[in-house]
């Protein structure tokens, strides 16, 4: 009978223990906390990089693999809502306005026919999303490509019929509330509990990916963002007052937030893949190459012997403009601006135009490497580009280019982390997360993140937008600001669960 | 009789098995009962399986012994760490058993088994947090093995005899933890292959130094299941030469041991009434030590590495009988089954740790020749925090995969038993 008894006690035991519990489940509320935040409502304000943008365009994977929507994941352990985004229509990330393709496909990784891999365009399937197709409501994921700051607060920045001329911004349009709202005022519209800003690498980026074309108000001392060119620098007082126009614009519904600070543009892929001396050479191609600039290195002695004494032009600055060549890699020739416009003093030095030849200190942008070594001139042999032919402004970033932006970035930043102190946000320092991928690498579970182009891990085929994994060490870096800030206890993502760049031979 | 063969040898083939671990301790509800005990006890023609030595000193000319089980066993993970959590839909398991003993005179007795004593099907989540290392897996094998079985004295016996078996494999797994196609859905593979036979043996002694006490061994060799020509597909394989593999299917080749097992036990007639019984089992994991596959698309070796390296394990088992009337008799058992899995090769598609398993169960005499016998196991496992550090990545770098694994096993059995 004993038995009997020990043999039902075990069955009921059993049938109990048909399902494995564990002693201190996670999937019940208490084990995550937001602290002194609320996550119910989260809206992520921003720019490409909030909306997900990577490998040159905006497609679904990767929206879903934005560090808002990766947050808004980890939110859900403890008191976080749905997170909603303006999901495009497809992978191949380019848009049709009334059904007239507007923006390119995604890159992919492709692999060419002797072997090595290169980013190309992506070919297998035609882009079906249409801007003039308005989504009809707002979304909890604000992020607006090529938005700089004070395009967040500039009305008619969402008018689809802006959008042909410049004035407005395609991916906005898409979800604009109407043709005459803004970004923030649709943000503010959603009564966000939490928010997460991180805007202004635009007003510095573009300016740079353009090879400094642009106009840098910093010096202009210009504070009217309405008459600032597409590639200008945005003048830091204009972004200061923006971003805490901005920041008070979310708090005043009671929001808690996190603001992110601007990472340096120039260590990104984009200027640090393409080397400043691209160029091999054999001893003969040199001697015939030091033989066409032998005028004008004639030109510029001559320049230095006639303007000797009058301070106008330095034995030093001839020296960099002097150009020659050598058997192995040598620097292309470029324009720079700064250079002392010697044709302005005398006519007579009309033909030495301002030339040098790079150096370590010029970043040479990304594109620059599908012109380097081609013919300028298909008819002319000798009009070789980076050495018959001098590169042009656009494709470089010259030390004087790079210490402006810098500048601009360094007094942003001072802007944002000085607004996070006083209004009591959190704070996460994305430049210096950023910086560490550029130069020692940010160890994950399975390997080192680097900045290196294709192969680091931490930026796409556009090179200068994250990866998924790169996303998902900013979204682990937000919350380890959370927790400081805010006390709140969130689950990790593990950066090696993310991945990389994508790879197929559908690009024609 | 013929009908019935067909009939249950289908039913094997198409039911799978579950255990943690691949070995399914469920070769026989008496045995069961009492812990899995039976390498020293003369009850049934369950001893085809636990000791082919023991059958001729069944008293009957004709033992037929056959039954099944329901296994209930699902595996739930979390990691705290990453928030993530996820619980296996496991089906359930059937393991079967059928043994026959047919005595032809007073020193020799013929027997057969059909019996399933490896198998496993997890079902995780598809895309789960660990599905680099496996989606669901489906692994059955049914051991067919007659014997012969001599009786050298009324105090010592021996018996054995080769065994056939035939196993069936099917694996999904993703193929890295980021590998996807344009549209983000991750690239994967199924190894599919059935039928895939080979043979081993086993052989048992039985020693009675007096009326209540009998010592037993018994040794079932090692049988590597090869799969050679099996069908891998892939699916979602992005469309790159950088990727060696493509969308389709192709072979594969891989090896699976079924490892060796040695019991040796003691069972004790204490009166008329109680019996006990003590079972050690030694279980030769540590032949495997990784599974490689390799597939029919590629020219070289091993395509794929997935390090196992298991150890040699023990179970020490318990278990009692005891005659309540002559029609009833009740049972139970414990056993301690020790892990063959070594710290950091803890991988979710053999997730197991040490366990305790609580067995009981009756039989009960419809007639004097037929029995009805019931079991039922209720295996304990404690939560373990457990990882498989040896991922490979596809930066050749290896990756961990961890957290806290807590398993839990039931399962009822049903059999007869009949003695002619």
């Amino acid at each position: 009978m004993k038995n009997n008894i020990k043999y039902i006690t075990l069955l009921a035991l059993g049938m109990i223990a048909c399902e494995p519990e564990f002693e201190n489940p996670i999937d019940e509320s208490g084990n995550y906390e937001s602290g002194e935040a609320n996550f119910s409502n989260y809206v992520a304000l921003g720019n490409s990089l909030t909306a997900g943008f990577a490998d040159g365009a905006l497609y679904i994977t990767g929206q879903e693999n934005s560090y808002p929507n990766i947050l808004a994941q980890q939110f859900k352990s403890a008191g976080g809502g749905e997170f909603t985004q303006p999901l495009m229509s497809d992978n191949a990330g380019g848009a049709l306005l009334s059904g007239t393709q507007i923006l390119d496909n995604r890159f992919v990784l492709a692999f060419g026919a002797d072997g090595s891999p290169k980013p190309a365009i992506y070919t297998g399937a035609a882009p079906t999303t249409e801007i003039s197709n308005n989504l009809g409501n707002t979304f909890n994921n604000m992020g607006v490509p090529g938005a700089k700051s004070y395009h967040l607060v500039a009305p008619g920045y969402g008018n689809v019929a802006g959008v042909p001329a410049g004035t407005a911004n395609p991916y906005f349009a898409r979800f604009a509330s109407s043709a005459t709202t803004t970004v923030i005022a649709d943000a503010v519209a959603q009564n966000a509990t939490f928010f997460s800003l991180w805007i202004g690498n635009n007003d510095v980026l573009s300016y740079a990916t353009s090879g400094g074309e642009g106009e840098d108000h910093n010096t202009t001392g210009n504070l009217d963002p309405a008459t600032y060119g597409s590639q200008d620098i945005t003048n830091s007082n204009v972004f200061a007052g923006v971003y805490s126009q901005l920041v008070d614009a979310m708090l005043a519904g009671g929001a808690k937030g996190v603001l992110l600070s601007l990472p340096s543009v120039t260590s990104i892929p984009y200027f640090t893949t393409v080397p400043y001396n691209p160029v091999p050479m054999d001893a003969t191609t040199a001697a015939g190459a030091n033989l066409a600039y032998a005028q004008y290195n004639g030109g510029l002695q001559q320049a230095l012997a006639a303007l000797a004494g009058t301070g106008l032009l330095t034995e030093e600055e001839v020296a960099r403009r002097t150009i020659t060549f050598v058997e192995g890699q040598n620097a292309v020739v470029i324009e720079d601006e700064d250079l002392t416009d010697l044709g302005a003093i005398n006519p007579a030095f009309a033909a030495l135009p301002k030339l040098r030849q790079a150096t370590a200190e010029d970043l040479l942008v990304l594109p620059a490497s599908s012109i380097i070594g081609t013919l300028a001139d298909p008819n002319t042999p000798t009009s070789v580009i980076g050495v018959g032919v001098a590169l042009e402004d656009k494709w470089v970033l010259t030390p004087e280019e790079q210490t402006a932006i810098s500048t601009a970035q360094s007094a942003y930043n001072l802007t944002i982390k000085g607004i996070a102190d006083a209004k009591g946000l959190a704070f996460y320092d994305a430049a210096a997360d950023l910086e560490k991928v550029a130069t020692v690498g940010i160890p994950y579970d399975g390997g080192v993140v680097t900045s290196e182009f294709v192969r680091g891990g931490g930026f796409s085929l556009d090179g200068v937008h994250p990866t998924p994994r790169g996303h998902a060490i900013i979204a682990n870096g937000i919350m380890n600001a959370l927790k400081t800030t805010y006390n709140a206890n969130l689950p990790k993502v593990r950066p090696g669960d993310y991945g990389t760049v994508t790879l197929s031979n559908d690009v024609n | 009789m013929k009908k019935l063969l067909s009939l249950i040898l289908f039913i094997l083939v198409t039911v799978v098995t579950y255990a943690g671990g691949y070995r399914v301790s469920i070769q026989g509800q008496r045995a069961l009962a009492m812990g899995h005990t039976g390498v020293a006890v003369v009850n049934s023609a369950e001893l085809v399986f636990f000791n082919p030595a023991g059958l001729v000193y069944l008293e009957s000319k004709i033992n037929v012994s056959a039954g099944a089980n329901a296994v209930f066993g699902q595996v739930a993970f979390q990691n705290e760490l990453t928030g993530i959590s996820s619980e296996t839909d496991n089906p359930v398991g059937t393991p079967l058993e059928l043994y026959g003993s047919y005595k032809v005179n007073d020193w020799m007795t013929l027997g057969l088994g059909v019996y399933t004593p490896y198998g496993s099907e997890v079902v995780w989540p598809t895309d789960w947090a660990g599905s680099h290392l496996v989606n669901n897996i489906e692994l059955a094998a049914i051991y067919i093995q007659p014997i012969v079985s001599f009786k050298l004295s009324d105090v010592f016996s021996i018996g054995g005899g080769p065994i056939f078996v035939t196993g069936s494999v099917n694996f999904n797994r993703n193929l890295s933890r980021t590998l996807a196609d344009i549209d983000g859905n991750r690239s994967n593979v199924t190894l599919d292959d059935s039928g895939v036979s080979n043979w081993g043996w086993s052989i048992g002694a039985m020693f009675n130094p007096s009326e209540r006490l009998r010592v037993g061994f018994n040794y079932r060799s090692e049988i590597i299941i090869k799969a050679e020509g099996g069908e891998a597909t892939f699916s979602n394989v992005p469309n790159s030469p950088g990727v060696p593999f493509s969308n389709g299917t192709t072979t594969f080749d891989a090896n699976l041991p079924l490892p060796a097992e040695l019991t040796v036990g003691v069972s004790y007639q204490l009166n008329k009434k109680w019996l006990f019984a003590f079972d050690y089992n030694r279980q030769y994991w540590s032949v495997y030590k990784s599974l490689d596959i390799d597939f029919g698309n590629t020219p070289t070796g091993p395509d794929s590495r997935n390090l196992r390296n298991y150890k040699n394990s023990s179970v020490y088992r318990f278990g009692t009988q005891y005659e309540a009337t002559p029609k009833i008799t009740l049972r139970a058992g414990y056993y301690y089954d020790e892990t063959p899995v070594r710290p950091g090769f803890f991988a979710p598609e053999t997730p197991r740790n040490d366990s305790q398993g609580f067995t009981g169960g009756l039989s009960f005499a419809v007639t004097p020749k037929l029995a009805i016998d019931a079991s039922f196991l209720y295996l304990r496992f404690s939560e373990v925090e457990a990882s498989y550090d040896y991922a490979t990545e596809s930066n050749g770098q290896f990756s961990s995969f961890g957290g806290t694994y807590k398993s839990s096993v039931f399962s009822p059995g049903l059999g007869v038993t009949y003695k002619l």
